[in-house]
């Protein structure tokens, strides 16, 4: 949904849009863009097919995103919706906008629902929320990093999930956690001979080791605060791209760094 | 004397409203009035100053020191409110305005609305005679350029011909003929009704026209005047460079100033280092530990950060080629500022200072 180019560069491939790229056998990835997302729908649902000849589409666009409240977000979720409808993958992945925008997204079909009284958008977002609502076909998961600032705004942004929208949340991930050195290396560390010795060494480690307690407090914060939601880590890589996405996913399933939580 | 302005840019999760905090501590620790306010949605500048909550009036900040510090978060409700009832014509054109069942969502749900209140404080403070300095902490990149970009929007859109169609159901049944494909699609898309109740609402708000136009044209000189200048926060990921990038290109191509790119979290590359063998491990440093272990893992931890100073490095070069001056701030003090203590944040001010 936000579309920064990253997803391509994690997959090593370039000029992704709106129509999907195979980028790795049975995954495709494609960037939302909520012109062609009206595209779409102007061409599925009100069976209009030649867009760009009934006039000032531009014109149209903007008025769909400025001036109808919802629509705009609602053409993104919508899209997300539709692919999961018509079942052209097993499973969509959506990268969505930053916490404090993602609430208005993810309610856009309720909030549509509450302004128009009739019409096809408003026929359409009952489908939507079926998806939406389901805990079978849809969840959220939040992630965060195990600082105090984001901790904190994930709280929040599970709460407002909470109270704004019926999607359940799937589980919470604390990304990019310190790996832990281990007991003896930091012992090893501390002690005065060695850090005369190697100071780079015993410098590096015990900075890591009171980084890692540090987000260990905050891990306890985020689990203390959201008792009931199933919280993952995952610990911070060297890699980059498409190496650290092929590492990251070859932890999911297992859990490797049961000690931080 | 009226305020300089320093607006804050990045994108999320690199330190941006902790570095907004401490551009703002670092001018009043030096004796300058300053104001923070904060635009993200997201309510982080309380927390990076310490403070419990932060609410759209002004609240000043206890420091020590020549200058003083505020800081305020904005309301978009509050804001937009206000700005209904100052561009109105009358009392009564600003309540059925405030009644219509479109402007409580325009105005306090959706993303955008936060932009042309952001600006329109802009502009308020602009001649404000109480600040020497104020810092703006915007949303995530992309929506940073959506805020920079609402006063033209704004404009257009008024001076548009879009403006002309809204509220053409509510002036006349009789639809020219290059509004109707436009009217047909929107008629079928929302239904009679809603279209009806945003022609009603546009038209109400074409009234307040030459109020809104006159301020975002304000705002939009503003941003390109030397009273105001940007500053990019980063880290040194490639992500995170890659975005910076573009944001100092789209800047530049708005012909706003960089003033320069904050590098948060950066790690630097000691050097290397030899370890001693695990021989004189067991012979000098304390017992109880398994020296191999122990060396193992001072080894990994070593390579780790090793690995991610390269990284790093890599990050800094391409950042330099933005062109403007590039400050860099250690790990060491970032981590620090997460703590949320408003006093930590000085090391990152320090850094700010020393650049």
């Amino acid at each position: 949904m936000d579309a920064k180019g990253s997803i391509g560069a994690l997959f090593c491939a370039s000029d992704i849009g709106y129509d999907p790229v195979t980028v790795a056998p049975n995954l495709s990835v494609m960037v939302m863009q909520t012109e062609q997302s009206l595209r779409e729908y102007l061409r599925i649902h009100l069976r209009i097919p030649l867009v760009t000849k009934i006039g000032p589409l531009a014109s149209t666009f903007d008025f769909v995103a400025d001036a109808a409240p919802g629509v705009r977000e609602v053409l993104a979720v919508g899209k997300v919706c539709w692919e999961v409808k018509e079942k052209h993958f097993d499973l969509v992945i959506v990268d969505a906008e930053a916490s404090g925008h993602v609430v208005a997204q993810i309610s856009s079909p309720r909030t549509i629902r509450s302004l128009v009284p009739r019409g096809p958008l408003r026929d359409q977002t009952s489908w939507m929320l079926d998806i939406l609502d389901d805990p079978e076909q849809c969840g959220v998961v939040v992630v965060t990093t195990p600082e105090e600032l984001p901790v904190t705004e994930t709280v929040s942004l599970v709460q407002k999930l909470r109270s704004e929208t019926k999607t359940e949340i799937a589980e919470v991930i604390v990304n990019a956690v310190e790996p832990r050195p281990d007991h003896d290396t930091v012992v090893l560390a501390a002690d005065p001979w060695f850090a005369s010795t190697s100071p780079r060494h015993a410098a590096t480690v015990l900075a890591a080791s009171a980084r890692r307690a540090e987000q260990d407090a905050q891990v306890g914060v985020l689990r203390a605060a959201l008792p009931n939601d199933d919280l993952r880590t995952i610990v911070l890589r060297d890699e980059t791209g498409r190496a650290l996405v092929d590492a990251v996913a070859s932890t999911f399933g297992t859990d490797t760094d049961q000690d931080a939580q | 004397m009226t305020p300089r302005f320093v607006i804050v840019c990045g994108s999320g999760g690199v330190g941006k409203t902790s570095t907004s905090a401490a551009v703002g501590l670092n001018a009043a620790r030096s004796g300058e009035r300053v104001l923070v306010v904060t635009v993200d949605p997201a309510r982080r500048l309380a927390q990076a100053l310490g403070l419990g909550s932060i609410g759209h009036d002004v609240s000043a900040v206890a420091m020590d020191g020549p200058g003083s510090l505020a800081v305020s978060m904005l309301d978009t409700k509050a804001g937009w409110d206000s700005l209904i009832r100052r561009h109105a014509r009358d009392e009564k054109s600003a309540e059925r305005v405030l009644r219509n069942p479109l402007y409580d969502n325009i105005t306090a749900r959706f993303v955008n609305s936060h932009d042309y209140i952001a600006m329109e404080q802009i502009n308020e403070l602009a001649s404000s005679p109480d600040f020497d300095l104020v810092v703006i902490d915007t949303p995530p990149s992309r929506n940073a350029l959506d805020l920079l970009d609402a006063p033209r929007r704004m404009r257009e859109f008024f001076g548009g011909r879009l403006l002309q169609w809204l509220t053409l159901p509510y002036r006349s049944r009789l639809l020219t003929l290059a509004s109707k494909p436009f009217l047909q699609i929107a008629d079928r898309l929302l239904g009679a009704q809603f279209l009806g109740d945003i022609a009603e609402f546009f038209t109400l708000l074409q009234s307040m026209e030459s109020g809104f136009v006159a301020r975002a044209q304000a705002v939009e000189s503003l941003l390109t005047s030397d009273r105001v200048s940007f500053v990019v926060v980063t880290t040194a990921e490639p992500a995170a460079c890659r975005e910076a990038t573009f944001m100092a290109s789209e800047l530049g191509r708005r012909r706003y100033v960089l003033d320069r790119v904050v590098v948060n979290r950066l790690v630097t590359d000691t050097g290397d280092e030899t370890l001693p063998s695990r021989e004189a491990v067991s012979a000098s440093a304390g017992t109880g530990i398994n020296a191999d272990l122990a060396l193992a893992g001072m080894r990994e931890a070593f390579s780790h950060r090793r690995t991610v100073a390269a990284r790093h490095a890599t990050g800094v070069t391409a950042l330099r080629a933005i062109g403007s001056p590039v400050v860099l701030v250690p790990e060491t003090v970032a981590a620090e500022q997460s703590s949320g203590d408003g006093s930590v944040l000085g090391g990152i001010a320090t850094a700010l200072r020393g650049a």
